[in-house]
Protein backbone atom coordinates (compact mmCIF):
# COMPACT_ATOMS: atom_id res chain seq x y z
CA UNK A 1 0.00 0.00 0.00
CA UNK A 2 0.88 3.28 -0.84
CA UNK A 3 -0.16 7.23 -1.36
CA UNK A 4 1.01 9.26 -3.54
CA UNK A 5 0.63 13.31 -2.89
CA UNK A 6 0.57 15.75 -5.71
CA UNK A 7 2.82 18.50 -4.94
CA UNK A 8 1.45 21.81 -6.02
CA UNK A 9 4.13 24.35 -6.23
CA UNK A 10 5.75 27.22 -8.57
CA UNK A 11 8.54 25.27 -9.22
CA UNK A 12 10.16 26.87 -7.35
CA UNK A 13 8.59 26.42 -3.74
CA UNK A 14 6.05 24.08 -2.58
CA UNK A 15 2.61 25.74 -1.90
CA UNK A 16 1.94 25.54 1.40
CA UNK A 17 -1.11 23.46 0.56
CA UNK A 18 1.12 20.67 -0.33
CA UNK A 19 2.11 20.17 4.10
CA UNK A 20 -1.55 19.78 4.23
CA UNK A 21 -1.85 17.21 1.59
CA UNK A 22 0.78 15.18 2.86
CA UNK A 23 -0.90 15.48 6.52
CA UNK A 24 -3.90 13.83 5.49
CA UNK A 25 -1.72 10.93 3.88
CA UNK A 26 -0.21 10.51 6.94
CA UNK A 27 -3.56 9.92 8.72
CA UNK A 28 -4.18 7.09 6.18
CA UNK A 29 -0.61 5.46 7.12
CA UNK A 30 0.62 4.11 3.95
CA UNK A 31 3.85 4.71 2.67
CA UNK A 32 4.17 8.38 1.31
CA UNK A 33 6.01 9.18 -2.40
CA UNK A 34 5.32 13.19 -3.25
CA UNK A 35 5.15 13.78 -7.05
CA UNK A 36 6.74 16.99 -7.86
CA UNK A 37 5.99 17.75 -11.63
CA UNK A 38 6.91 21.03 -13.73
CA UNK A 39 9.71 22.93 -15.83
CA UNK A 40 12.83 23.88 -13.97
CA UNK A 41 11.04 22.51 -10.84
CA UNK A 42 14.13 20.85 -9.11
CA UNK A 43 14.31 22.95 -6.02
CA UNK A 44 10.69 22.23 -5.32
CA UNK A 45 12.00 18.69 -5.67
CA UNK A 46 14.15 19.34 -3.05
CA UNK A 47 11.88 20.86 -0.48
CA UNK A 48 9.66 18.29 -1.06
CA UNK A 49 12.59 15.84 -0.06
CA UNK A 50 13.16 17.72 3.12
CA UNK A 51 9.09 17.04 4.31
CA UNK A 52 8.73 14.98 7.20
CA UNK A 53 7.55 11.68 6.93
CA UNK A 54 8.08 11.66 2.92
CA UNK A 55 9.72 8.31 1.95
CA UNK A 56 10.51 9.11 -1.95
CA UNK A 57 10.01 11.81 -4.42
CA UNK A 58 9.22 11.35 -8.06
CA UNK A 59 10.46 14.37 -10.11
CA UNK A 60 9.42 14.88 -13.70
CA UNK A 61 10.98 17.98 -15.01
CA UNK A 62 10.17 18.88 -18.47
CA UNK A 63 9.39 21.87 -20.58
CA UNK A 64 6.32 20.23 -21.68
CA UNK A 65 4.90 20.55 -18.31
CA UNK A 66 5.06 24.54 -18.15
CA UNK A 67 1.66 25.63 -16.67
CA UNK A 68 0.76 22.59 -14.84
CA UNK A 69 -1.78 21.65 -18.02
CA UNK A 70 -4.02 18.63 -16.69
CA UNK A 71 -3.88 17.15 -20.30
CA UNK A 72 -0.51 16.37 -19.54
CA UNK A 73 0.17 16.09 -15.49
CA UNK A 74 -2.46 13.13 -16.32
CA UNK A 75 0.11 10.59 -18.08
CA UNK A 76 2.67 11.26 -15.65
CA UNK A 77 0.58 10.69 -12.53
CA UNK A 78 -0.65 7.71 -14.78
CA UNK A 79 2.72 6.47 -15.21
CA UNK A 80 4.14 6.45 -11.58
CA UNK A 81 0.11 4.84 -10.62
CA UNK A 82 0.98 2.19 -13.00
CA UNK A 83 4.61 1.63 -11.43
CA UNK A 84 3.84 1.90 -7.70
CA UNK A 85 0.43 0.65 -7.62
CA UNK A 86 -0.45 3.63 -5.16
CA UNK A 87 -3.75 2.65 -3.51
CA UNK A 88 -4.00 6.78 -2.74
CA UNK A 89 -3.73 9.72 -4.55
CA UNK A 90 -4.04 12.62 -2.94
CA UNK A 91 -3.92 16.64 -3.24
CA UNK A 92 -4.87 19.59 -2.28
CA UNK A 93 -8.59 20.57 -2.75
CA UNK A 94 -7.39 23.91 -4.93
CA UNK A 95 -7.79 25.34 -8.28
CA UNK A 96 -5.06 23.04 -9.18
CA UNK A 97 -6.22 19.92 -7.40
CA UNK A 98 -9.94 20.07 -8.30
CA UNK A 99 -9.15 20.66 -12.20
CA UNK A 100 -6.44 17.90 -12.47
CA UNK A 101 -7.61 14.86 -10.18
CA UNK A 102 -11.01 14.00 -11.61
CA UNK A 103 -9.35 13.84 -14.81
CA UNK A 104 -6.55 11.03 -13.04
CA UNK A 105 -9.74 9.35 -12.18
CA UNK A 106 -11.76 9.08 -14.61
CA UNK A 107 -8.80 7.43 -16.99
CA UNK A 108 -8.50 4.72 -13.89
CA UNK A 109 -12.43 4.35 -13.67
CA UNK A 110 -12.38 5.61 -9.94
CA UNK A 111 -14.79 7.93 -8.63
CA UNK A 112 -12.98 10.32 -6.96
CA UNK A 113 -13.98 12.42 -3.39
CA UNK A 114 -13.46 15.96 -3.40
CA UNK A 115 -12.45 18.33 -0.76
CA UNK A 116 -12.46 15.75 2.29
CA UNK A 117 -12.14 17.49 4.98
CA UNK A 118 -11.68 14.60 7.33
CA UNK A 119 -10.11 10.89 6.79
CA UNK A 120 -11.97 8.23 9.23
CA UNK A 121 -10.20 5.18 7.69
CA UNK A 122 -7.91 4.18 4.61
CA UNK A 123 -11.54 4.26 2.65
CA UNK A 124 -13.68 6.25 4.68
CA UNK A 125 -14.00 10.07 4.53
CA UNK A 126 -15.94 12.99 5.61
CA UNK A 127 -16.97 15.96 3.31
CA UNK A 128 -19.50 19.02 3.43
CA UNK A 129 -22.42 18.62 0.74
CA UNK A 130 -25.03 21.45 0.25
CA UNK A 131 -22.80 24.27 0.81
CA UNK A 132 -21.28 23.36 4.27
CA UNK A 133 -24.79 22.72 5.62
CA UNK A 134 -24.46 19.02 5.99
CA UNK A 135 -21.66 16.74 6.59
CA UNK A 136 -21.48 13.58 4.63
CA UNK A 137 -19.48 10.83 5.74
CA UNK A 138 -18.74 8.01 2.74
CA UNK A 139 -17.16 4.69 2.35
CA UNK A 140 -14.93 4.41 -1.59
CA UNK A 141 -16.12 1.19 -3.08
CA UNK A 142 -13.10 1.61 -5.68
CA UNK A 143 -9.73 0.24 -5.67
CA UNK A 144 -7.62 3.05 -5.59
CA UNK A 145 -8.92 5.96 -3.59
CA UNK A 146 -8.69 9.52 -5.15
CA UNK A 147 -9.29 12.50 -3.19
CA UNK A 148 -9.03 16.03 -2.95
CA UNK A 149 -8.32 17.88 0.28
CA UNK A 150 -9.29 20.80 2.22
CA UNK A 151 -5.75 22.43 3.47
CA UNK A 152 -7.39 23.92 6.46
CA UNK A 153 -8.78 20.42 7.56
CA UNK A 154 -5.64 19.31 8.22
CA UNK A 155 -2.78 20.51 9.71
CA UNK A 156 1.10 21.09 8.16
CA UNK A 157 3.31 18.74 7.91
CA UNK A 158 6.79 20.12 8.79
CA UNK A 159 9.38 20.66 6.47
CA UNK A 160 12.71 19.47 8.95
CA UNK A 161 15.56 17.50 8.49
CA UNK A 162 14.22 14.60 6.04
CA UNK A 163 16.09 13.91 2.85
CA UNK A 164 13.81 11.11 0.70
CA UNK A 165 15.75 10.09 -2.29
CA UNK A 166 14.65 11.64 -5.26
CA UNK A 167 14.15 9.64 -8.62
CA UNK A 168 12.81 10.58 -12.18
CA UNK A 169 9.22 9.98 -12.26
CA UNK A 170 8.66 7.48 -14.92
CA UNK A 171 8.46 8.59 -18.86
CA UNK A 172 4.95 8.99 -19.96
CA UNK A 173 3.62 10.73 -23.40
CA UNK A 174 3.82 14.65 -23.33
CA UNK A 175 3.16 15.23 -26.67
CA UNK A 176 -0.45 16.00 -26.19
CA UNK A 177 -1.13 19.64 -28.24
CA UNK A 178 -4.83 19.34 -27.19
CA UNK A 179 -4.23 22.47 -24.73
CA UNK A 180 -1.73 25.08 -24.35
CA UNK A 181 -0.43 27.40 -21.51
CA UNK A 182 -0.85 30.80 -22.32
CA UNK A 183 -0.52 33.22 -19.30
CA UNK A 184 -1.13 33.02 -15.21
CA UNK A 185 -1.94 36.67 -13.83
CA UNK A 186 -1.72 36.38 -10.46
CA UNK A 187 -2.74 39.45 -7.85
CA UNK A 188 0.52 40.34 -6.94
CA UNK A 189 0.19 41.68 -3.24
CA UNK A 190 2.25 42.22 0.14
CA UNK A 191 -0.20 41.11 2.07
CA UNK A 192 -0.68 37.52 3.12
CA UNK A 193 -2.58 34.94 0.90
CA UNK A 194 -6.02 34.48 1.63
CA UNK A 195 -6.38 31.04 2.28
CA UNK A 196 -3.29 30.84 4.33
CA UNK A 197 -3.43 34.28 6.56
CA UNK A 198 -3.62 34.35 10.44
CA UNK A 199 -6.24 37.11 10.26
CA UNK A 200 -8.67 37.96 7.32
CA UNK A 201 -10.50 40.84 6.69
CA UNK A 202 -13.83 40.61 4.82
CA UNK A 203 -16.18 43.05 3.37
CA UNK A 204 -19.97 42.70 1.80
CA UNK A 205 -22.00 44.14 0.20
CA UNK A 206 -22.20 46.93 2.98
CA UNK A 207 -19.22 48.28 1.71
CA UNK A 208 -21.73 49.89 -0.94
CA UNK A 209 -18.63 49.92 -3.55
CA UNK A 210 -15.18 48.94 -4.40
CA UNK A 211 -13.37 52.06 -3.70
CA UNK A 212 -14.66 51.46 -0.17
CA UNK A 213 -12.66 48.61 -0.01
CA UNK A 214 -9.62 50.84 0.94
CA UNK A 215 -10.69 51.22 4.65
CA UNK A 216 -10.74 47.28 4.76
CA UNK A 217 -6.84 47.62 3.11
CA UNK A 218 -5.74 50.01 6.41
CA UNK A 219 -7.20 47.92 8.66
CA UNK A 220 -5.43 45.09 7.05
CA UNK A 221 -2.01 46.74 6.53
CA UNK A 222 -2.17 47.08 10.34
CA UNK A 223 -3.12 43.88 11.33
CA UNK A 224 -1.12 42.06 9.13
CA UNK A 225 -4.15 40.78 7.60
CA UNK A 226 -5.63 39.23 3.85
CA UNK A 227 -8.30 41.12 2.53
CA UNK A 228 -11.73 39.07 1.54
CA UNK A 229 -14.83 39.74 -0.12
CA UNK A 230 -18.71 38.15 0.47
CA UNK A 231 -20.17 36.61 -3.21
CA UNK A 232 -22.36 39.66 -2.74
CA UNK A 233 -19.43 42.40 -2.78
CA UNK A 234 -18.38 40.53 -5.80
CA UNK A 235 -21.42 39.87 -7.83
CA UNK A 236 -21.71 43.44 -7.21
CA UNK A 237 -18.34 43.94 -8.75
CA UNK A 238 -16.61 45.52 -5.67
CA UNK A 239 -13.28 43.22 -6.21
CA UNK A 240 -12.07 40.39 -8.21
CA UNK A 241 -13.91 36.87 -7.98
CA UNK A 242 -10.09 35.59 -6.21
CA UNK A 243 -11.15 37.52 -3.30
CA UNK A 244 -14.07 35.43 -2.59
CA UNK A 245 -15.05 33.69 0.93
CA UNK A 246 -17.71 30.98 0.70
CA UNK A 247 -18.85 27.95 -0.70
CA UNK A 248 -18.17 28.79 -4.44
CA UNK A 249 -14.88 30.66 -3.82
CA UNK A 250 -11.96 30.34 -1.00
CA UNK A 251 -12.41 28.46 2.16
CA UNK A 252 -10.51 29.87 4.97
CA UNK A 253 -10.02 29.09 8.59
CA UNK A 254 -7.51 32.07 10.07
CA UNK A 255 -7.21 32.40 13.89
CA UNK A 256 -9.02 35.87 13.30
CA UNK A 257 -11.91 36.59 10.63
CA UNK A 258 -13.57 39.86 10.69
CA UNK A 259 -16.51 40.21 8.53
CA UNK A 260 -17.51 43.56 7.70
CA UNK A 261 -20.72 44.61 5.84
CA UNK A 262 -21.74 41.28 5.60
CA UNK A 263 -24.87 40.20 5.97
CA UNK A 264 -23.72 36.42 6.68
CA UNK A 265 -25.92 34.40 3.93
CA UNK A 266 -25.24 30.52 4.13
CA UNK A 267 -22.65 30.16 1.38
CA UNK A 268 -20.79 32.38 3.11
CA UNK A 269 -20.45 30.98 6.73
CA UNK A 270 -19.66 27.65 4.52
CA UNK A 271 -16.26 29.45 3.92
CA UNK A 272 -15.71 30.75 7.36
CA UNK A 273 -17.21 29.62 10.02
CA UNK A 274 -14.47 27.29 11.22
CA UNK A 275 -12.17 30.45 11.92
CA UNK A 276 -11.01 30.41 15.65
CA UNK A 277 -12.51 33.89 16.70
CA UNK A 278 -15.21 35.75 14.30
CA UNK A 279 -15.58 39.36 14.66
CA UNK A 280 -18.62 40.70 12.70
CA UNK A 281 -19.42 44.49 12.45
CA UNK A 282 -22.63 45.51 11.15
CA UNK A 283 -25.43 48.11 11.59
CA UNK A 284 -27.97 45.50 11.28
CA UNK A 285 -29.04 44.14 15.07
CA UNK A 286 -30.35 41.30 13.07
CA UNK A 287 -27.85 40.09 10.54
CA UNK A 288 -27.87 36.68 10.50
CA UNK A 289 -23.62 36.93 10.91
CA UNK A 290 -24.09 37.49 13.94
CA UNK A 291 -25.39 34.00 15.19
CA UNK A 292 -21.65 32.48 14.28
CA UNK A 293 -19.84 36.02 15.27
CA UNK A 294 -17.98 35.54 18.79
CA UNK A 295 -17.45 39.25 19.29
CA UNK A 296 -20.55 41.21 17.50
CA UNK A 297 -20.48 45.34 17.01
CA UNK A 298 -23.87 46.77 15.48
CA UNK A 299 -22.39 50.00 14.26
CA UNK A 300 -21.91 51.92 10.83
CA UNK A 301 -18.85 50.54 9.19
CA UNK A 302 -17.29 53.44 8.13
CA UNK A 303 -17.38 54.71 11.40
CA UNK A 304 -15.80 52.04 13.23
CA UNK A 305 -13.69 50.72 10.44
CA UNK A 306 -11.41 53.78 10.35
CA UNK A 307 -11.14 54.06 14.36
CA UNK A 308 -10.55 51.07 14.93
CA UNK A 309 -7.52 51.24 12.40
CA UNK A 310 -6.89 54.48 13.95
CA UNK A 311 -6.55 52.69 17.79
CA UNK A 312 -4.74 49.66 16.86
CA UNK B 1 -18.05 25.94 -39.64
CA UNK B 2 -20.46 26.20 -36.77
CA UNK B 3 -20.06 23.94 -33.83
CA UNK B 4 -22.62 21.79 -31.83
CA UNK B 5 -22.61 22.31 -28.07
CA UNK B 6 -23.94 20.14 -25.89
CA UNK B 7 -25.19 21.56 -22.29
CA UNK B 8 -25.71 19.79 -18.74
CA UNK B 9 -27.91 20.84 -16.69
CA UNK B 10 -28.80 19.46 -13.23
CA UNK B 11 -32.39 19.35 -11.14
CA UNK B 12 -31.18 20.85 -7.03
CA UNK B 13 -32.72 21.91 -4.18
CA UNK B 14 -32.91 25.53 -4.86
CA UNK B 15 -29.99 28.08 -3.44
CA UNK B 16 -31.61 29.67 -1.49
CA UNK B 17 -33.72 26.99 0.68
CA UNK B 18 -32.11 26.01 4.15
CA UNK B 19 -31.70 22.44 3.56
CA UNK B 20 -32.63 19.82 6.38
CA UNK B 21 -30.82 16.87 7.48
CA UNK B 22 -33.17 13.71 7.26
CA UNK B 23 -33.84 12.13 11.13
CA UNK B 24 -32.36 8.44 9.72
CA UNK B 25 -29.35 10.50 8.43
CA UNK B 26 -29.32 8.89 4.94
CA UNK B 27 -29.66 12.35 3.17
CA UNK B 28 -31.38 15.57 2.94
CA UNK B 29 -35.11 16.51 3.03
CA UNK B 30 -35.55 16.80 -0.91
CA UNK B 31 -39.55 16.00 -0.84
CA UNK B 32 -41.69 19.20 -0.92
CA UNK B 33 -39.21 21.49 -1.21
CA UNK B 34 -38.43 23.96 -4.00
CA UNK B 35 -35.83 22.72 -6.99
CA UNK B 36 -34.26 24.94 -9.26
CA UNK B 37 -31.41 24.33 -12.33
CA UNK B 38 -27.69 24.25 -10.71
CA UNK B 39 -26.71 28.03 -10.75
CA UNK B 40 -23.69 27.44 -12.25
CA UNK B 41 -25.07 24.89 -15.26
CA UNK B 42 -27.59 28.32 -15.63
CA UNK B 43 -24.42 30.22 -16.59
CA UNK B 44 -22.93 27.04 -19.07
CA UNK B 45 -26.85 27.33 -20.54
CA UNK B 46 -26.58 31.13 -21.45
CA UNK B 47 -22.75 31.00 -22.63
CA UNK B 48 -23.79 28.30 -25.10
CA UNK B 49 -26.81 30.87 -26.18
CA UNK B 50 -24.75 33.68 -26.23
CA UNK B 51 -22.41 31.34 -28.50
CA UNK B 52 -25.10 30.95 -31.14
CA UNK B 53 -26.06 34.19 -30.94
CA UNK B 54 -22.77 35.29 -31.85
CA UNK B 55 -22.85 32.34 -34.62
CA UNK B 56 -19.91 30.27 -33.23
CA UNK B 57 -22.77 27.63 -32.41
CA UNK B 58 -25.35 26.44 -34.35
CA UNK B 59 -27.43 23.82 -32.38
CA UNK B 60 -27.51 23.69 -28.44
CA UNK B 61 -28.66 20.21 -26.59
CA UNK B 62 -29.17 20.11 -22.96
CA UNK B 63 -28.73 16.79 -21.04
CA UNK B 64 -30.18 16.26 -17.63
CA UNK B 65 -30.00 13.04 -15.70
CA UNK B 66 -32.39 12.38 -12.76
CA UNK B 67 -36.48 11.45 -12.44
CA UNK B 68 -38.98 12.82 -14.05
CA UNK B 69 -38.80 16.39 -12.64
CA UNK B 70 -35.72 16.97 -14.32
CA UNK B 71 -37.68 17.23 -17.54
CA UNK B 72 -38.41 20.75 -15.92
CA UNK B 73 -35.09 22.12 -15.58
CA UNK B 74 -34.75 20.87 -19.51
CA UNK B 75 -38.13 23.29 -20.37
CA UNK B 76 -36.18 26.01 -18.31
CA UNK B 77 -33.19 25.46 -20.40
CA UNK B 78 -34.88 25.37 -23.82
CA UNK B 79 -36.82 28.41 -22.92
CA UNK B 80 -33.17 30.16 -22.14
CA UNK B 81 -32.67 29.01 -25.95
CA UNK B 82 -31.37 25.96 -26.01
CA UNK B 83 -32.65 24.07 -29.11
CA UNK B 84 -33.76 20.48 -27.81
CA UNK B 85 -33.28 18.21 -24.71
CA UNK B 86 -32.33 14.76 -23.55
CA UNK B 87 -33.65 13.42 -20.39
CA UNK B 88 -31.73 10.36 -19.04
CA UNK B 89 -34.26 8.91 -16.55
CA UNK B 90 -32.55 7.56 -13.33
CA UNK B 91 -35.00 7.01 -10.20
CA UNK B 92 -35.12 5.78 -6.73
CA UNK B 93 -31.71 4.68 -5.16
CA UNK B 94 -29.74 4.64 -8.35
CA UNK B 95 -30.76 8.14 -8.82
CA UNK B 96 -29.66 8.31 -4.84
CA UNK B 97 -26.36 6.96 -5.90
CA UNK B 98 -25.49 8.96 -9.13
CA UNK B 99 -22.34 10.71 -9.25
CA UNK B 100 -20.02 12.72 -11.76
CA UNK B 101 -18.53 9.56 -12.83
CA UNK B 102 -21.68 8.60 -13.83
CA UNK B 103 -23.25 11.66 -15.17
CA UNK B 104 -19.66 12.28 -16.95
CA UNK B 105 -20.04 8.88 -18.74
CA UNK B 106 -23.14 9.23 -19.59
CA UNK B 107 -22.07 13.23 -21.28
CA UNK B 108 -19.51 11.07 -22.82
CA UNK B 109 -21.69 9.13 -24.95
CA UNK B 110 -24.21 11.32 -25.86
CA UNK B 111 -21.63 14.31 -27.08
CA UNK B 112 -20.64 11.60 -29.21
CA UNK B 113 -24.17 10.77 -30.11
CA UNK B 114 -25.10 14.15 -31.38
CA UNK B 115 -21.71 14.87 -32.54
CA UNK B 116 -20.63 17.63 -30.44
CA UNK B 117 -17.85 19.56 -30.71
CA UNK B 118 -18.38 21.57 -27.41
CA UNK B 119 -19.61 20.43 -24.02
CA UNK B 120 -20.20 23.00 -21.35
CA UNK B 121 -21.31 22.20 -17.75
CA UNK B 122 -21.11 24.66 -14.66
CA UNK B 123 -18.19 24.03 -12.11
CA UNK B 124 -20.30 22.37 -9.75
CA UNK B 125 -23.29 21.72 -8.32
CA UNK B 126 -24.34 22.83 -5.30
CA UNK B 127 -26.15 20.13 -3.97
CA UNK B 128 -23.15 17.29 -3.76
CA UNK B 129 -20.27 20.24 -4.35
CA UNK B 130 -18.35 17.91 -6.33
CA UNK B 131 -16.66 19.94 -8.88
CA UNK B 132 -15.78 16.66 -11.21
CA UNK B 133 -18.01 16.35 -13.98
CA UNK B 134 -16.41 18.78 -16.76
CA UNK B 135 -12.85 17.04 -15.81
CA UNK B 136 -13.97 13.48 -16.00
CA UNK B 137 -16.34 13.92 -19.39
CA UNK B 138 -13.23 15.51 -21.01
CA UNK B 139 -11.03 12.28 -19.71
CA UNK B 140 -13.93 10.01 -21.13
CA UNK B 141 -13.89 11.76 -24.58
CA UNK B 142 -9.82 12.24 -24.55
CA UNK B 143 -10.75 16.44 -25.28
CA UNK B 144 -9.14 19.03 -23.76
CA UNK B 145 -10.38 20.76 -20.95
CA UNK B 146 -10.72 24.36 -19.63
CA UNK B 147 -12.32 24.64 -16.02
CA UNK B 148 -13.55 27.11 -13.71
CA UNK B 149 -14.00 29.51 -16.85
CA UNK B 150 -14.59 33.55 -16.92
CA UNK B 151 -14.36 34.17 -20.31
CA UNK B 152 -14.30 31.91 -23.84
CA UNK B 153 -13.44 33.50 -27.06
CA UNK B 154 -13.16 31.57 -30.56
CA UNK B 155 -9.33 31.95 -31.76
CA UNK B 156 -8.66 29.60 -35.39
CA UNK B 157 -10.05 26.34 -34.62
CA UNK B 158 -9.66 26.78 -31.15
CA UNK B 159 -10.65 28.40 -28.01
CA UNK B 160 -8.80 30.79 -25.71
CA UNK B 161 -10.08 30.52 -22.61
CA UNK B 162 -9.75 32.83 -19.30
CA UNK B 163 -9.93 30.44 -16.22
CA UNK B 164 -9.84 31.15 -12.14
CA UNK B 165 -7.59 29.99 -10.40
CA UNK B 166 -6.02 30.65 -6.89
CA UNK B 167 -4.37 33.83 -6.70
CA UNK B 168 -5.82 35.23 -10.15
CA UNK B 169 -6.58 34.16 -13.58
CA UNK B 170 -5.05 31.81 -16.36
CA UNK B 171 -5.47 32.02 -19.97
CA UNK B 172 -5.18 28.73 -22.01
CA UNK B 173 -5.40 28.01 -25.88
CA UNK B 174 -8.09 24.30 -26.10
CA UNK B 175 -8.42 22.94 -29.44
CA UNK B 176 -11.93 21.81 -30.65
CA UNK B 177 -13.29 19.89 -29.70
CA UNK B 178 -13.46 20.88 -25.85
CA UNK B 179 -15.15 20.21 -22.44
CA UNK B 180 -15.48 23.67 -20.66
CA UNK B 181 -16.77 24.58 -16.84
CA UNK B 182 -18.64 27.61 -16.29
CA UNK B 183 -17.21 29.64 -13.56
CA UNK B 184 -19.30 32.40 -11.61
CA UNK B 185 -18.27 35.14 -13.88
CA UNK B 186 -18.52 33.99 -16.75
CA UNK B 187 -21.77 35.76 -17.51
CA UNK B 188 -24.93 36.78 -15.87
CA UNK B 189 -27.41 34.13 -16.93
CA UNK B 190 -30.50 35.80 -18.61
CA UNK B 191 -34.49 35.14 -17.55
CA UNK B 192 -36.61 33.03 -19.69
CA UNK B 193 -39.56 35.27 -21.13
CA UNK B 194 -42.93 34.00 -20.99
CA UNK B 195 -43.06 33.84 -25.04
CA UNK B 196 -40.04 31.86 -24.74
CA UNK B 197 -41.25 29.45 -21.78
CA UNK B 198 -44.75 28.50 -24.44
CA UNK B 199 -42.31 28.00 -27.31
CA UNK B 200 -40.30 26.28 -25.26
CA UNK B 201 -43.04 23.60 -24.57
CA UNK B 202 -42.91 22.64 -28.36
CA UNK B 203 -39.57 22.16 -28.78
CA UNK B 204 -38.33 18.38 -28.69
CA UNK B 205 -37.66 16.63 -25.33
CA UNK B 206 -36.15 12.77 -25.79
CA UNK B 207 -35.94 10.04 -23.41
CA UNK B 208 -33.52 7.91 -22.52
CA UNK B 209 -32.32 5.82 -20.22
CA UNK B 210 -27.87 4.40 -19.50
CA UNK B 211 -28.97 0.96 -20.32
CA UNK B 212 -29.74 2.70 -23.57
CA UNK B 213 -26.30 4.30 -23.56
CA UNK B 214 -24.48 1.46 -22.22
CA UNK B 215 -23.59 3.17 -19.07
CA UNK B 216 -23.65 1.45 -15.50
CA UNK B 217 -25.19 3.27 -12.87
CA UNK B 218 -23.92 0.97 -10.16
CA UNK B 219 -23.22 2.94 -7.03
CA UNK B 220 -19.20 3.26 -6.50
CA UNK B 221 -19.78 4.82 -2.80
CA UNK B 222 -21.70 4.03 -0.26
CA UNK B 223 -22.96 6.99 2.15
CA UNK B 224 -22.29 6.21 5.86
CA UNK B 225 -24.20 9.03 7.06
CA UNK B 226 -25.26 12.16 6.54
CA UNK B 227 -25.37 15.00 9.42
CA UNK B 228 -25.68 18.26 10.61
CA UNK B 229 -22.87 20.17 10.56
CA UNK B 230 -21.08 21.49 14.60
CA UNK B 231 -23.16 24.18 15.47
CA UNK B 232 -21.29 27.09 16.56
CA UNK B 233 -22.51 28.82 19.53
CA UNK B 234 -23.35 33.45 18.64
CA UNK B 235 -20.97 35.38 21.29
CA UNK B 236 -21.66 38.77 22.97
CA UNK B 237 -21.95 42.00 21.71
CA UNK B 238 -19.55 44.81 22.37
CA UNK B 239 -21.01 48.59 22.89
CA UNK B 240 -17.92 50.23 20.94
CA UNK B 241 -14.65 49.83 18.90
CA UNK B 242 -12.86 50.52 22.60
CA UNK B 243 -14.28 47.15 23.58
CA UNK B 244 -13.79 45.24 20.67
CA UNK B 245 -9.96 45.84 20.57
CA UNK B 246 -9.97 45.08 24.07
CA UNK B 247 -11.88 42.04 23.74
CA UNK B 248 -10.00 41.21 20.82
CA UNK B 249 -6.00 41.76 22.71
CA UNK B 250 -7.68 39.81 25.79
CA UNK B 251 -7.96 36.68 23.56
CA UNK B 252 -4.46 37.31 22.06
CA UNK B 253 -5.73 37.58 18.53
CA UNK B 254 -4.35 40.74 17.73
Amino acid sequence: NGTLVIAEHDNTALRSITLNAVGAASKIGNEVTVLVAGKDCAKAAEQASKIDGVKRVLLADNAALEGFLAERLTPVILASQKQFSFTHIIAGATAFGKGLLPRVAAKLDVSPVSDVIGIKDAETFVRTIYAGNAIQTLKSKDPIKIISVRGTSFEAVAVGSNSAPQEKAPDSDLASDKSEFVKQEIVKSDRPELTSAKTVISGGRGMKNGENFKILYALADKLGAAVGASRAAVDAGFCSNDLQVGQTGKIVAPELYIAIGISGAIQHLAGMKDSKTIVAINKDPEAPIFQVADIGLVADLFKAVPEMTQKL
Amino acid sequence: MALRALVGVKRVVDYAVRVRVKPDKTGVVTDGVKHSMNPFDEIAVEEAVRLKEKKIVSEIVAVSCGPTQSQETLRTALAMGVDKAVHVEVTGPEYNNLQPIHVAKILAKLATEQKADLVIVGKQAIDDDCNQTAQMTAAFLDWPQAVFASKIEKEGDGLTVTREIDGGLETIKVKLPAVISADLRLNEPRYATLPNIMKAKKKPLEKKTPKDLGVDVSPRIEVVSVEDPPTREAGAKVEDVDQLIEKLKKLGRI
